[in-house]
């Protein structure tokens, strides 16, 4: 039975993993994921979880551990944030190109410089053409759950990519709330045991990670295209049997308030939760607002967003990261593109927001609803703003 | 919702005063959240802490700027914070200090409910340490009634271990020992 409780989001996170039974954990501390992996070490130390967990120099040194783990057919798992991912950036689509389905943690925190230790979403953008499914969390229940849906997409016959799932950094990892708790017994029986297709054995020599030639390399990565591409049916059908087990329910982009929506928010990360309180406000004085929430980056839902914004006049992707010299923010480009060939596609405007902690408030959405209101009329020319620019 | 907001100096607990009210609303059925102001943190600087409070679950997740409640472990951060900063002219300021709730209604200009305990005092007799953090728990419950004392003995017990019933002593004699005064 899943039981109540009241927690730190970073210290669920380490308690869902551990009901995953991973058998190697290798991290190197950062702020502000720390406190996954030093409580995973505290749950090993403990006896709780039989589980190698090693402590390495370097996060590089992190990822590279998970990657002969699990290429020696172990499940494994790492946690990390900024500069420590930026660290492991040679690694990351080494893992996905050897089909390593290796869970990663990330507690997105904006990367240097100048220097800086709080949220934004730039780290994991960084990461964005790695290969790897890319998840977003909202909450910490979701965080606990999503953790737990990692293992198993990553892990299926017709995926084997590593997952990183991605939770703000102090605005999620450092709040204690209430979540529901899954215990072993219902993760052991959703979760099955790691099969992988071929290990590194001595008795059974294979090798992993050898040179691709350029006649083999265009097919090469059109299939690791293809994987993740396809990964999408498994991820669909691992939440929907996650809804069945646990009711709760887990969708690629989530419509908030969308029905009869003029103008609509699309967010990604705990910034929803915050956009939501004042998408109702809105709507209670009569403003057709709504909110979608993109919760799965990679593979990009195209589907789910044409068919989410269809009636909608305005939509404002707030974007938590900046491609400097670029069309916008992430999230921006990749909307605005997918909806290009739309007949009816709406005006898509770009607010990129919260950078490096800097504070998301009610007040601010409800700010850049009448800016969108405005852009409704006179489809502004410029594509992005960074919201809330002192002396602009 | 209620708001709260803590002051304190780091190494004073105050992220653990948050941690154990969230948990003991959470203990109750309720719903809360406690997060600490995020980044790092110098010993002995002030600092500040947070709660939110509410019978559905909470969505928003930006700072708190106008809190309901603000409660203050160290009275010398008086001189130094604007402990009142945003704090409802409806709302509650609670303080360890040795001074009464008229004489913080003076030095603050704050007009709304004040209680002041010497949780200082209680937390040296029952703690052996000026530590106010969990003492000072008994008093935003006594000035706010927003969780019942008891609630707090499991998260206590689960934190402190041994140490949990000097720490629920010391809570339980701010609630008790706490005076309020309703200024203006």
């Amino acid at each position: 039975m899943s039981k109540r409780i009241g927690m730190e989001i970073a210290l669920a996170a380490a308690e869902a993993v551990a009901l995953c039974r991973p058998e190697v954990i290798a991290a190197y501390p950062i702020t502000p994921n720390t406190h996954i992996p030093e409580h995973l070490s505290d749950i090993v130390a403990d006896g709780r979880l039989d589980a190698e967990f090693i402590c390495v120099e370097s996060e590089h040194t992190a990822l590279s551990a998970c990657c002969g783990a699990s290429g020696a057919g172990a499940r494994a798992f790492t946690a990390t944030s900024s500069q420590g991912l930026a660290y492991m950036t040679e690694i990351v689509p080494i893992a996905s190109a050897m089909r390593l389905p290796i869970v990663m943690i990330i507690g997105n925190r904006a990367l240097s410089g100048p220097i800086n230790i709080w949220n934004d979403q730039s780290d994991v953008m960084y990461q964005r053409d790695a290969g790897w499914i890319s998840m977003f969390a909202n909450n910490g229940q979701e965080v606990i759950d999503m953790a737990i849906q990692s293992f198993k997409i990553a892990e299926h016959r017709d995926v084997l990519l590593p997952v990183n799932l991605n939770l703000d950094g102090f605005q999620l990892t450092h709040v204690v709330e209430p979540m529901e708790m899954p215990d072993q017994a219902e993760v052991d029986s959703f979760l099955p045991s790691f099969k992988p297709l071929a290990t590194l054995h001595p008795d059974k020599a294979v090798s992993m990670g050898t040179l691709g030639l350029p006649d083999i390399f265009n097919e090469a990565m059109e299939a690791k295209d293809e994987v993740l591409k396809n990964s999408r049916k498994v991820i669909l059908d691992v939440w929907k049997e996650w809804k069945q087990k646990f009711g709760r329910t887990y969708e690629p982009i989530e419509a908030c308030k969308m029905k009869g929506a003029e103008i609509a928010f699309l967010s990604m990360g705990s910034m929803g939760e915050t956009a939501e309180v004042a998408v109702d406000e809105l709507r209670k004085q009569g403003v057709p607002v709504g909110l979608l929430k993109l919760r799965l980056w990679r593979p990009f839902p195209f589907q789910e967003l044409k068919k989410a914004v269809k009636g909608v006049k305005v939509l404002v992707v707030l974007d938590r990261a900046v491609s400097f010299g670029g069309p916008g923010g992430p999230a921006f480009s990749e909307v605005r593109s997918a909806l290009y060939n739309e007949p009816d596609k709406p005006f898509v405007m770009n607010e990129i927001i919260g950078l490096g902690g800097r504070d998301v408030r009610v007040e601010d959405f409800v700010k850049i609803i009448e800016k969108a209101q405005k852009a409704l009329k006179t489809k502004p020319k410029e594509d992005y703003e960074i919201y809330g620019v002192r002396g602009s | 919702m209620v708001e709260i907001r803590w002051h304190g100096r780091g190494g004073q607990g105050a992220v653990t005063s948050v941690e154990m009210f969230a948990l003991t609303a959470i203990e109750e059925g309720k719903f809360a959240q406690g997060f600490p102001s995020f980044g790092p943190e110098r010993r002995g600087a002030p600092v500040a802490a947070f709660n939110r409070v509410d019978n559905k679950r909470i969505k928003v997740r930006s700072g708190i700027y106008k809190p309901d409640v603000v409660v203050v472990l160290d009275p010398s951060l008086m001189s130094t914070v604007n402990v009142v900063e945003g704090l409802k002219p409806d709302g509650i300021l609670i303080v360890n200090t040795v001074e009464s709730p008229a004489e913080i209604g003076k030095k603050t200009g704050f007009k709304g409910t004040i209680a002041t305990v010497d949780a200082a005092h209680i937390a040296r007799e029952e703690l052996g340490v000026p530590i106010t953090n969990t003492t000072m728990l008994g008093a935003l419950m006594r000035a706010t009634k927003l969780v019942k004392i008891e609630s707090a003995e499991v998260p206590l017990k689960n934190r402190f271990g041994r140490l949990a019933p000097r720490n629920v002593k010391a809570m339980t004699r701010a609630y008790k020992e706490l005076k309020i005064s309703k200024a203006a």
